[in-house]
């Protein structure tokens, strides 16, 4: 039995686990930058906190090659048609990250001219806190849509 | 049709087939001909040895042939959440018209309802890249009204702050500059060395960005310990990373194709449409507010002012590289002579008793209290206070009616003035240039809408 | 509210001079140490020619602050910031504008620069700048209504709720 040396040759799951594997592993993030946390979202992205070992840093300028929304930053009046938009060319499926306190309920900007949380306009799947949240918030963002992926809670 | 052959390909440097053969079947009229009655002139501007500027000298073609693209809100290379309305003739833009608001915060607004010390929540979320120069700003027009003195610890500490701020500003001009020219090593390499001043920052205020760390008085606390070593390491370590830039860009062939004389703006133009900042300087003006109208004792240090010449993409990314070593060394400077003393000013009226007597006093608690629930009066009067922040001037208009909370708070928001350049700069350029010019001006769109 | 601090200018100053002669109308004042010239809208355009010609080549700022029940003849004030880089000076021009027909000159033709600020202004208080090329909105979208910066335009702010906090019947 000489086949059975070596590390296995077969593999049995479930399919919806198998998907979801996937959608978990090569989630792509739209460029959707707004305001300071857009900076944060950068950050993140590049050589100091390398947001590649998570397989996220393909972050896509069109929204029909992406998976995943990071709203970063205020939503105003006037961009609010525009991020609806952006997220009805997204393909399905889809989640949204709303990071930042302005993103999530309007931040200290309890005004006439910001949207008071993007979850009015989209669905939302993980809340980020913080003004702006670091790397290290956004990452633990991102990981946690992940897990909440993989344990079924989230199925698209 | 003429009549095929079986060679129908010629390999160059084997023997050529029978002229007559290949060439017929390829097109009646034959290839050849058409050079034939072509005069030399054309024929080297075919061969592209030859370069003509059609795109200055030829304007007759019809409006029908012009086209308008949109371009954003929502682009990567757009800085945030700018469109620009763009009129295309084939390859060559006409005309461009920016069309912003999309981040509109009604901050201007907000800062009605805050309390004077609050103020400084508001105005560093403005120019997200350079809060701490939004907080000295506005905390300099506050004390103007004021009238207090700031000691000259504070004053150093603030200089030290905004100068470090300039920095890792510059850096992420520099890093997306190049990121949008398609030089994406720069772009890892300047967000690499503004996460040590990051560090820094956070470690002083206690936040990586939207410090509220400068307040009217003086700064929200002293400096932490170790914060030499700290500020010593910085300057090592960006005044290395520079030499990779230099190596990196500066005599970049590509880099200067894209950049050597694409969106010129000249010294008149800038002065006509309000344009400040390195965008001005890269003409050749010498204007910095830190020379000519000094603010929070920076008159005290040496360093120069750094100009450009031909006012193009090129100088305007040599200018912030020029300007993050000068401010490297205003920063050492400010580490060498740091002043010994109190970090806010002792004036009650705006600063809260120390600590200590708040222990023991209950008077001293209920000032305390009310200073940072009532906030303080600020006598009545108008007062304009502008500082060199990394876009150019940054301006602060307040209006106090004598209560605790400002009538009017106008920020004069450089990125917001610089967009005028914008039109200026790309019309009759190519459309490949447009991002390279948007890049070179650098907006903080939260600083165009605020 | 009483008016600002109102010293007298100090005499002698020939730039200053030379540029409000042809305005005799104008206020000079200095308000914490900056050289503020008070001038009514019709005098405006004049005045900002003089300025011009007399070395201030840069309009920095045009914004406008509201004095709602604080004054009632005139509650808009439009602040133009001039700059003169050659002499190293600045110039704060305040036009007083009343509620009704809130109307000042548009200084687009001098400094081209003014196109942006004019339009922030119009969109903001409802200031209308005669003469402008384009004057719409610039910030808020072009449906909107009202000039959020009026004094009397409400903050908006919606009451905050918590999803998650436990019905109370």
């Amino acid at each position: 039995m000489a086949h059975l040396t070596g590390p296995p040759q077969l593999l049995t799951t479930t399919m919806g686990k198998a998907i979801r594997w996937a959608q978990q592993q090569s989630m792509w993030p739209a460029t959707f930058g707004l305001a300071c946390c857009a900076i944060e979202m950068m950050a993140t992205g590049t050589a100091h906190n390398d947001l590649a070992r998570f397989g996220m840093e393909v972050f896509r300028a069109s929204p029909r090659q992406a998976d995943l929304m990071v709203v970063a930053g205020r939503v105003s009046q006037k961009m609010a048609p525009v991020l609806r938009q952006v997220y009805d060319q997204m393909a399905d499926p889809k989640w949204v990250i709303s990071m930042g306190a302005c993103a999530s309920t309007g931040g200290m900007f309890n005004n006439y001219a910001l949207v008071q949380g993007v979850d009015q306009i989209v669905p939302v799947d993980v809340y980020v806190p913080g003004c702006p949240p670091g790397p290290q918030s956004l990452m633990h963002g991102i990981l946690t849509l992940q897990d909440k992926l993989v344990s079924g809670e989230l199925s698209r | 049709m003429a009549k095929t052959t079986t060679t129908d390909i010629w390999i160059s440097g084997t023997e050529a087939p029978e002229p007559a053969d290949w060439m017929v079947a390829g097109t009646d009229e034959g290839a050849q001909e058409m050079v034939r009655h072509e005069t030399e002139e054309r024929d080297r501007e075919q061969r592209g040895s030859r370069v003509m500027d059609d795109w200055v000298v030829d304007d007759t073609i019809d409006d029908d042939e012009r086209m308008i693209v949109n371009m954003g809100p929502q682009h990567p290379s757009t800085h945030g959440v700018l469109r620009l309305n763009i009129e295309l003739e084939g390859e060559i833009v006409r005309r461009v018209k920016p069309i912003i608001g999309y981040l509109h915060t009604g901050m201007e607004k907000t800062a009605e309802t805050l309390t004077f010390l609050q103020g400084g929540t508001n105005v560093t979320r403005m120019d997200y890249l350079a809060p701490l120069h939004n907080e000295l700003c506005y905390s300099l027009a506050v004390e103007k009204l004021l009238g207090v003195e700031i000691p000259p610890r504070a004053q150093a500490i603030r200089v030290l702050l905004t100068e470090l701020n300039r920095v890792s500003s510059h850096l992420v001009a520099t890093a997306t500059n190049g990121m949008d020219i398609g030089a994406l090593s720069m772009m890892m390499y300047g967000f690499r060395e503004r996460e040590l001043i990051l560090e820094f920052f956070e470690k002083t205020t206690g936040l990586r960005m939207n410090h509220n760390f400068i307040r009217p008085g003086g700064v929200a606390a002293d400096l932490p310990d170790g914060w030499r070593e700290d500020v010593d390491q910085i300057i090592v370590r960006i005044t290395a990373a520079l030499g990779d830039y230099e190596d990196l860009l500066k005599e970049n062939p590509i880099w200067k194709g894209r950049t050597r004389g694409v969106g010129i703006i000249t010294a008149e133009e800038c002065l006509a449409y309000g344009i400040t900042g390195p965008t001005l300087r890269a003409t050749g003006m010498d204007w910095d507010l830190r020379k000519t109208q000094p603010y929070s004792g920076i008159e005290a240090y040496d360093f120069e002012v750094v100009t450009g010449s031909r006012g193009d993409v090129y100088d305007r990314y040599r200018v912030r590289i020029g300007e993050i070593t000068q401010s490297l060394r205003i920063v050492e400077q400010v580490m060498h002579s740091m002043p010994k003393g109190d970090y806010k000013t002792g004036d009650r009226k705006v600063s809260p008793p120390p600590r200590q007597r708040i222990n023991e006093s209950m008077e001293a608690l209920i000032h305390h209290f009310k200073i940072y629930t009532e906030g303080f009066q600020v006598p009545v009067g108008e007062t304009y206070q502008a500082i060199e922040g990394p876009r150019g001037e940054l301006g602060c208009y307040l209006v106090s009616d004598g209560s605790g909370t400002p009538q009017r708070m106008h920020t004069r928001a450089p990125s917001f003035s610089n967009l005028a350049a914008l039109p200026i700069m790309m019309a009759d350029s190519l459309v490949a240039d447009t991002v390279a010019c948007i890049a070179s001006l650098d907006p903080v769109m939260g600083d165009v809408d605020r | 509210m009483p008016e600002h601090s109102a010293d007298p200018a100090p005499s002698g100053d020939q730039l200053l001079d030379s540029i409000l002669q042809s305005v005799p109308s104008a206020e000079t004042v200095r308000s914490l140490g900056d050289e503020v010239v008070r001038v009514s809208a019709s005098d405006l355009i004049g005045l900002v020619e003089e300025a011009r010609n007399g070395g201030f080549e840069m309009c920095v700022d045009i914004t406008v602050a509201d004095y709602l029940g604080i004054r009632t003849d005139h509650r808009f004030e439009v602040v133009i910031n001039l700059l003169s880089l050659q002499h190293n000076r600045r110039l704060r021009l305040l036009v007083p504008v009343g509620e009704d027909d809130p109307e000042v000159p548009s200084l687009v033709g001098i400094y081209p620069g003014a196109n942006l600020m004019e339009r922030e202004a119009y969109d903001m208080f409802g200031i209308r700048f005669a003469g402008h090329p384009d004057l719409t909105r610039i910030l808020m979208p072009d449906d909107w209504v009202g000039h959020p910066l009026r004094r009397d335009f409400e903050v908006g702010s919606v009451p905050v709720q918590f999803k998650a906090s436990p019905q109370v019947s």
